[in-house]
């Protein structure tokens, strides 16, 4: 028997199909909109197009689902512009999640939302320690067995630590020390075991180094389709969706077997936040090992 | 990494201060970098403690000690390093967790040091007693005291600190001038000049000596083989030892020199064995064990010289732990080795000076028990008995490797001298 055949999920071009359980939480834009400046990429001086927002956002949602994927939505709440941000809500780990805590009080009013939701569907849901901060899946993202994690511009070292200890993994806190890339999900995405997306300069010396060590094949981007958000991209099975600009990435991609799709996302990048920040994969990456494994 | 650890014999920083990292700290380069960011800071670092996890998924572990030259320089470091998560342990009270079984700790007690510790409880730093290396510290929060307690002495229901929070160690280099011991930093060695050593000994003994301290002799029975026993006499009957510690065989052959002539057999006199000497040792027990004991058989006249007749006759307190080889022993020898600690544990209280000669296991028992404020002089003539020591911790002693004979008379002379000159 080809072994393939025995682990038939894990890896082949057909994931997605034989995979369609892939959960993502998103939550419509109906109240988005740059209300205040918190990273370098918003400017209230320059808002976003509300109805390009929302049909741009209606495509990301059509993409994946194209993709295999099936779409939760959560309720948009007046007031709270970024919680369309839902890679930011928690991380997800089995049936747990670990809630976030906003450094920026602009969107410490999101928590309960996201607390709320996720408990309704199901999860555990776990806080750090009081005065830590975690901004969720955008800091803190599987790469096989490893959970690499953002630091010191939104989440503190401490809470990775934190869940470290919590889930027993190994976990690889990264230096973020580029304020246009303050997420890790905004320079740095996993596609399988062993493979990621990265722009090396968004990290220090030594992130760069325990990157290269942990991750067998690290694809790198430049500088100028990291700033069309070319990492913040979301993998479904083989597929990579990503916001428009970005052929270098797609024809990488391409020839490592993936496939690579463009979806503009132009109206989120105004407030430094595109594919990948806009959902939430609730049943684990694709890249997380502990997703193709048994349960323990 | 671009710095080194602060030598022990570098100019000591001012102000110090201990952080933990915890995690993958390896995998992440997070330890180097913190390590890193204290030497671009102008700061020094030591690493007091660090466990590696064992595999990928274990975290690992280290508490490392900070310098700097001014508080604000410190503090700059110390804010910096804790982004990357290095936390000051002091800034916490202690964890305490009580003692669910006798004679065992809690998982994840604080496994104490020989330096001088202090621990924090209700934001209050209280001084450890009794420190000693390898042991638990036992708290009583209502009494606000703590002290070292050995893993045999554990009861149920004790309070143990677990973690390194909310403990702080005081290394003993740093505290104070460093006065009469400057040798002290110098490593073991077979080439190094003994006259000056030997010298410095004599001093500190003295000055031990006259400033109402305790001095401690931990001996080996080659003290006798080699014909030192006049020499220890001596210092016996000048008042510098309060204390011996030594084993079965030292007052043996001590004894049977006493009574015999021989140690060992061999004619200390000539060096011919003497004939059916070897059953000299035996009859030497023997005889002792007839008359009651060591002190029973000075009273009654038995023994009339040697080391154990001084003690006895100077007042001199000895204790003997025995060990699984012994003959005999001798009705004075404790037999149960727990209890042999709990007695050397009780009567090192208030040691200020520690001489240990030609004993190996004798030396590293009595260094596990003392605390680094006690200066200790080892004398072997084997330098693995004073490397052993040292690198059990006790880093307080000072290294002579040379023959004990030689080292003893040197000393007995020098300290005529200081007390002929005073």
């Amino acid at each position: 028997m080809n072994p393939d055949q025995l682990n038939p999920t894990t890896h082949g071009s057909d994931a997605a199909s034989s995979n369609p359980t892939a959960r993502i939480l998103m939550c419509p834009p109906d109240h988005y909109g740059i209300e205040y400046e918190i990273n370098p990429w918003m400017n209230t001086e320059r808002q976003a197009d509300h109805a390009l927002a929302v049909r741009q956002w209606e495509q990301l949602r059509a993409t994946l689902v194209d993709a295999g994927a099936q779409i939760v939505e959560m309720q948009p709440v007046a007031g709270l512009p970024d919680l369309v941000f839902t890679a930011n809500a928690a991380l997800i780990y089995r049936d747990t999640a670990v809630l976030a805590r906003f450094r920026h009080p602009q969107r410490q009013g999101e928590q309960p939302h996201d607390e709320q939701w996720l408990r309704s569907a199901g999860f555990t849901v776990r806080d750090l320690d009081e005065g830590v901060f975690f901004e969720g899946a955008g800091d803190a993202l599987f790469c096989g067995p490893t959970l690499f994690a953002g630091y010191r511009l939104r989440s503190d070292v401490r809470g990775h630590q934190q869940i470290g200890a919590m889930f027993g993994c190994r976990v690889i806190p990264l230096e973020l020390v580029d304020p246009y890339y303050y997420h890790l999900d905004t320079c740095f995405c996993p596609l399988a075991e062993g493979v990621a997306i990265c722009f090396p300069a968004a990290f220090d010396d030594y992130g760069r180094r325990a990157l290269s060590e942990s991750v067998e094949e690290l694809i790198p981007v430049d500088e100028e389709e990291s700033r069309r958000f070319a990492c913040n991209a979301v993998v479904v099975g083989r597929t990579v969706v990503t916001n428009t600009g970005c052929p270098r990435l797609h024809a990488a991609l391409r020839t490592r077997g993936f496939e690579p799709r463009e979806t503009p996302l132009d109206e989120f990048v105004k407030a430094g936040g595109s594919a990948k920040c806009l959902t939430l994969r609730l049943d684990g990456e694709e890249a997380a090992s502990w997703k193709h494994a048994t349960a323990e | 990494m671009a710095g080194s650890p602060m030598q022990d014999n570098a100019q000591a920083p001012s102000f110090v201060e201990e952080v933990q990292i915890t995690g993958h700290i390896i995998d992440s380069l997070i330890l180097p970098k913190v390590l890193d960011l204290i030497n671009a800071a102008g700061g020094t670092f030591k690493i007091v403690q660090i466990t590696i996890g064992q595999t990928q998924r274990d975290p690992s572990f280290a508490v490392v000690e900070v310098g700097a030259d001014s508080v604000e320089q410190l503090a700059e470091i110390l804010a910096q390093i804790s982004d990357h998560g290095a936390v000051p342990t002091a800034q916490q009270d202690c964890r305490l967790v009580a003692a669910d079984i006798d004679t065992a700790f809690p998982e994840a007690f604080y496994s104490s040091t020989n330096q001088r510790t202090e621990i924090r409880v209700d934001g209050q730093w209280i001084e450890v007693a009794d420190q000693e290396m390898d042991c638990g510290i036992a708290v009583d929060p209502k009494r606000q005291t703590a002290r070292c307690v050995a893993m045999s002495d554990v009861a149920c229901g004790m309070q143990f600190v677990v973690g390194h929070g909310g403990v702080r160690v005081f290394p003993e280099q740093r505290s104070g001038a460093r006065q009469s011991f400057e040798f002290m930093g110098s490593s073991v060695s077979t080439e190094k000049p003994k006259g000056v050593a030997i010298r410095q000994i004599a001093n500190q003994l003295c000055n031990s000596h006259r400033q109402g301290g305790k001095t401690l002799l931990v001996g080996g029975p080659a003290i006798v083989h080699t014909g030192s026993v006049e020499h220890v006499c001596q210092l016996l009957r000048g008042g510098f030892v309060d204390q011996l510690f030594a084993g079965n065989a030292l007052a043996t052959h001590d004894i049977e020199q006493a009574l015999f002539g021989t140690s060992l057999g061999v004619h200390l006199e000539h060096g011919n064995l003497a004939e059916a000497g070897h059953e000299h040792h035996l009859r030497a027990i023997n005889r002792i064990r007839r008359a009651g004991g060591i002190r029973q058989a000075v009273e009654s006249g038995t023994l009339k010289s040697g080391i154990m007749y001084e003690c006895v006759k100077n007042d001199v307190d000895f204790l003997l732990a025995g060990s699984i080889r012994d003959d005999g022993p001798l009705p004075e020898v404790i037999t149960d080795v727990i209890e042999a600690q709990r007695a050397m544990r009780e009567r090192i209280r208030g040691v200020t000076f520690c001489l240990m000669i030609a004993t190996a296991l004798h030396s590293i028992a009595v260094g596990n028990l003392l605390p680094a404020s006690v200066k200790v002089v080892c004398v072997d003539i084997n330098p693995s008995t004073v490397i052993k020591l040292s690198d059990r911790g006790s880093f307080q002693t000072v290294g002579l490797v040379t023959d004990v004979e030689p080292f003893l008379r040197a000393l007995v002379l020098e300290l005529e001298a200081l007390q002929q000159s005073a």
